[in-house]
C-alpha cells in the first residue's frame, strides 16, 4: 500500500469518525428513551460507523485515481495571509464596526494579492463599502452594527 | 392546472418579481461567468438577500440566478475556454474553436438560443410532470423517503466526480455529521455542542454553503495560482463579431434542440445526474445522429456540437426541480442549496406544497419560463459588455467574494464565532478540494440530514426497531435495489474492471 496525501486525509477522517462515534455514545438521553428503538444518539452512532467504514475502505483499497499536488505550485504565503486577514476581520467587525474593518480588510486583501494600483485600491474599498452600507442600511433597512460611525454621529 | 398556471403567472409577473427575475439572471450571468464560480456559489451569495423577501420572491430570485449562472458559465467556456461550471465543459468543445475562428458573437448567440429553447421545452415538461408526480408521491411513506434520500446521496456521490465514489461517500457522511450538531429536533437534547451555546442551534446552512463554495472556491483559486485574466487575453473581449445566425445554422439547431431537450430533462430528473451528465450525453448523442461530414466538424466549431450540450444543460436545470418540488428531495447540489433556503423560509417542499402553497409552486415554474425570456432579450445584446467582466483581475475579484461571504454570515448572526467557524470550514474544504474531494455531496447530505433522521426515526418506530421496513413495501425494495446496483457498479468499474 502506497502512502499518499489522500490516504493521510482518509486516516484523519477515520480518526474523526471514531471520535464522533465515541462522542455519540456519550450523548445523554432521557431514561425512558434509553431502550427505545430510536433516540437522540441512534443516528449519530450509525454515522460514526459509516464514516469509519468508508474512510477505512479508502485507506485499504488501492487508489484508482491517484492525485498528488505539487506543493511548489501552491501559493501558500498569499493564502495564509488572506486567511489571517479574514480572521482579523472577523475579530474586529463587531468592535470596530462594519465600515472601517471591511474597508481595511479589502485594502489589505487587494495588497496581499499583489495589487499595487492605489487609486483602484482606494476606490474599491472605502467608497465601495460606504455605498454598500447605504444600500443595505439606508435602502433595504438591514441593520448594520457600527459603533464607530454611531460615535461620530453618521449612523443613528 | 390552468388555475394554478394563472396564479403562478400573476405572482411571477408582479413588478417586484419581474425585477427579481431580471436582477437574478443578470447577477447569475456575471457570477457564473467567472471561472471557478458556479450556480451554487451564485445562489449561496444570494441567500442572505432573499431572506428579506417573501418566499415566492426569494425563490424566483434564486431561480433567475440559477439560469443566469448556467448561461454565464457557457460564456466563459466559449470566450476563454474556462468553463465556469462543469455543466458547460461540453460547450467549450465547439464553442471555443468557433470563437477562435472569429465567430465568438455567433457562438454566444447559438448558445443563448439553444439555452432558451431547451429551457422553454423543459419548462413545459415540468408543468405537466410536476403536478402528476406530486399526486403520485402522496402515497410515499417514511421508509420510501428514507430510501429515496439514500438514493439521492449515493447517486450524487456516484456521478459528481468519476472514480471518486469513496471520497464522495466520505463527504456525504461529513455533511450528515455537520447536520447532526445542535439540539435533537424531537427531544431537544444537545448533541456535539461541547457545552458551547454557539452550537446549540446547530450550524447554519448558509454558513456551510458559503464556506464550502464561495469562500473555499476563492481560496482554491488563490492557492492554485490560476489567473483567469491571463487566459482572457487569448480572444478579444471587445470585438466578438456578429451575433446573427444564418438560415442553414437555424435549420441545424431546429433538428438538435428537441432531442437534446428531452434527453436533458430526463437526465435532470434523475437524482445526482444533473446538467454535467446531460450536456456530455447530449454531445455524444448528437455526434452519433449527424451525417458523417458534420461529424468531422465536431470539436472544430460545429453548430450542432455547440447547440446540443447547451440545450441539454438548461433542460436538465428544469428537470432537477421535479424531485425538489414534488418529493422535497433535491437531486443535485444546486437544488439542495435551494431546498435549504426554502426550509429557511419555513416551507417544506414536497407533495403537499402543491396544495398548501400553490402560489410558490406555480410561480417558481412560471418564473423559470420568464427567466428564459429575460436571459434571451436582456443578456444577448449585453454580452459584448458583460464579457469584459472576464478581464477583472483576481486581485479584486477574490477579496470581493470573501467580503460578500463574511458579510452574509455577519448580517445573519452578528456573531464572531460563526465567522471563525466559517473560515475554519472553508480552510478544510480548500484542502479537501485540492485532493479532489467533491463538495456537492457534502451540501446535499447537510441539507438532507435532518429529514433523513426524521424518516429513519419514524420507520424504525413503526417497525419496532426492526430494519425490515427496507423490504416490507415493494416501492422501498425497488429503491434499495437501485442503490445496491449503483454501489456495485461503482466498485466494479473502479476496481474489478480496471484490473481486468
Amino acid at each position: 500500500m502506497k502512502i499518499n496525501s489522500v490516504k493521510i486525509i482518509s486516516l484523519l477522517f477515520f480518526v474523526l469518525s471514531a471520535f464522533y462515534l465515541y462522542t455519540a455514545h456519550q450523548i445523554q438521553v432521557f431514561a425512558f428513551d434509553e431502550g427505545a428503538p430510536f433516540n437522540a444518539k441512534t443516528f449519530p452512532i450509525y454515522l460514526g460507523y459509516a464514516g469509519m467504514f468508508f474512510s477505512g475502505l479508502k485507506i485499504v483499497l488501492p487508489d484508482t485515481k491517484p492525485i498528488e499536488v505539487d506543493p511548489t505550485y501552491l501559493e501558500f504565503k498569499k493564502t495564509i495571509l488572506l486567511v489571517l486577514t479574514m480572521i482579523v476581520y472577523g475579530a474586529t467587525i463587531l468592535k470596530v464596526g462594519f465600515f472601517l474593518s471591511t474597508s481595511l480588510f479589502l485594502v489589505f486583501s487587494y495588497y496581499f494579492l499583489g495589487e499595487r494600483r492605489w487609486k483602484y485600491i482606494i476606490i474599491f474599498s472605502f467608497p465601495f463599502v460606504a455605498i454598500f452600507m447605504y444600500l443595505l442600511h439606508g435602502v433595504l433597512a438591514v441593520y448594520l452594527r457600527d459603533p464607530l460611525l454611531k460615535y461620530i454621529g453618521i449612523m443613528g | 392546472m390552468i388555475e394554478g398556471i394563472l396564479i403562478g403567472l400573476q405572482t411571477a409577473l408582479s413588478f417586484q418579481n419581474l425585477m427579481m427575475v431580471m436582477i437574478g439572471c443578470f447577477a447569475g450571468t456575471i457570477i457564473g461567468m467567472l471561472p471557478g464560480l458556479g450556480p451554487m456559489t451564485a445562489i449561496a451569495l444570494m441567500i442572505p438577500i432573499t431572506y428579506g423577501f417573501d418566499p415566492a420572491t426569494g425563490l424566483i430570485l434564486m431561480a433567475g440566478v440559477y439560469y443566469g449562472a448556467v448561461f454565464g458559465g457557457s460564456t466563459s467556456s466559449i470566450l476563454i475556454n474556462a468553463p465556469g461550471v462543469p455543466g458547460t465543459v461540453a460547450t467549450s468543445f465547439d464553442g471555443y474553436p468557433m470563437a477562435q475562428q472569429g465567430k465568438a458573437g455567433k457562438a454566444l448567440a447559438i448558445a443563448a438560443y439553444s439555452s432558451f429553447a431547451g429551457g422553454t421545452i423543459s419548462a413545459i415538461f415540468l408543468l405537466i410532470a410536476a403536478p402528476s408526480l406530486s399526486k403520485v408521491s402522496l402515497s410515499f411513506r417514511s421508509p420510501d423517503y428514507f430510501g429515496l434520500m439514500i438514493l439521492g446521496l449515493t447517486a450524487v456521490a456516484a456521478f459528481s466526480s468519476k472514480g471518486n465514489f469513496l471520497k464522495a461517500m466520505m463527504m456525504c457522511v461529513l455533511g450528515l455529521m455537520l447536520a447532526s450538531i445542535g439540539q435533537d429536533t424531537l427531544s431537544d437534547i444537545p448533541r456535539f455542542t461541547f457545552n458551547t451555546m454557539n452550537l446549540s442551534d446547530g450550524i447554519s446552512f448558509v454558513l456551510v454553503v458559503m464556506a464550502t463554495f464561495a469562500m473555499s472556491e476563492a481560496l482554491t483559486i488563490i492557492i492554485k495560482g490560476n489567473d483567469p485574466s491571463k487566459a482572457a487575453k487569448q480572444i478579444s473581449l471587445t470585438d466578438l463579431g456578429s451575433i446573427k445566425v444564418s438560415k442553414e445554422e437555424t435549420k441545424q439547431m431546429a433538428v438538435t434542440i428537441p432531442r437534446s431537450s428531452i434527453l436533458g430533462f430526463i437526465v435532470g430528473v434523475l437524482p445526482g445526474a444533473g446538467a454535467t451528465i446531460a450536456s456530455f450525453l447530449a454531445y455524444g448523442m448528437e455526434r452519433n445522429f449527424v451525417k458523417s461530414e458534420e461529424k468531422e466538424k465536431f470539436g472544430k466549431g460545429s453548430v450542432q456540437g455547440l447547440s446540443a450540450p447547451e440545450t441539454a444543460n438548461n433542460a436538465a436545470c428544469s428537470g432537477s426541480f421535479v424531485p425538489l418540488l414534488t418529493l422535497g428531495i433535491p437531486g443535485s447540489g444546486t437544488t439542495a442549496v435551494m431546498l435549504g433556503a426554502l426550509l429557511g423560509f419555513g416551507i417544506q417542499p414536497g407533495p403537499r406544497l402543491y396544495e398548501t402553497n400553490p402560489e410558490i409552486f406555480w410561480s417558481v415554474i412560471m418564473s423559470m419560463y420568464i427567466g428564459m425570456v429575460v436571459l434571451l432579450i436582456l443578456n444577448l445584446p449585453l454580452i459584448p459588455y458583460i464579457a469584459r467582466i472576464l478581464a477583472v483581475p483576481r486581485t479584486f475579484l477574490i477579496p470581493m467574494i470573501l467580503f460578500f461571504s463574511v458579510t452574509g454570515i455577519y448580517l445573519m448572526s452578528f456573531n464572531n464565532f460563526d465567522i471563525f467557524l466559517m473560515i475554519g470550514i472553508a480552510v478544510v474544504a480548500t484542502i479537501l478540494r485540492l485532493y479532489d474531494f467533491p463538495m456537492p455531496p457534502l451540501i446535499l447530505a447537510f441539507v438532507l440530514g435532518g429529514l433523513m433522521e426524521e424518516n429513519l426515526r419514524r420507520s424504525l418506530l413503526i417497525s419496532d426497531g426492526s430494519w425490515s421496513f427496507l423490504w416490507d413495501r415493494p416501492l422501498t425494495v425497488v429503491i434499495m435495489m437501485v442503490i445496491i446496483l449503483i454501489i456495485t457498479w461503482q466498485f466494479y468499474s473502479s476496481f474489478i474492471r480496471k484490473k481486468v
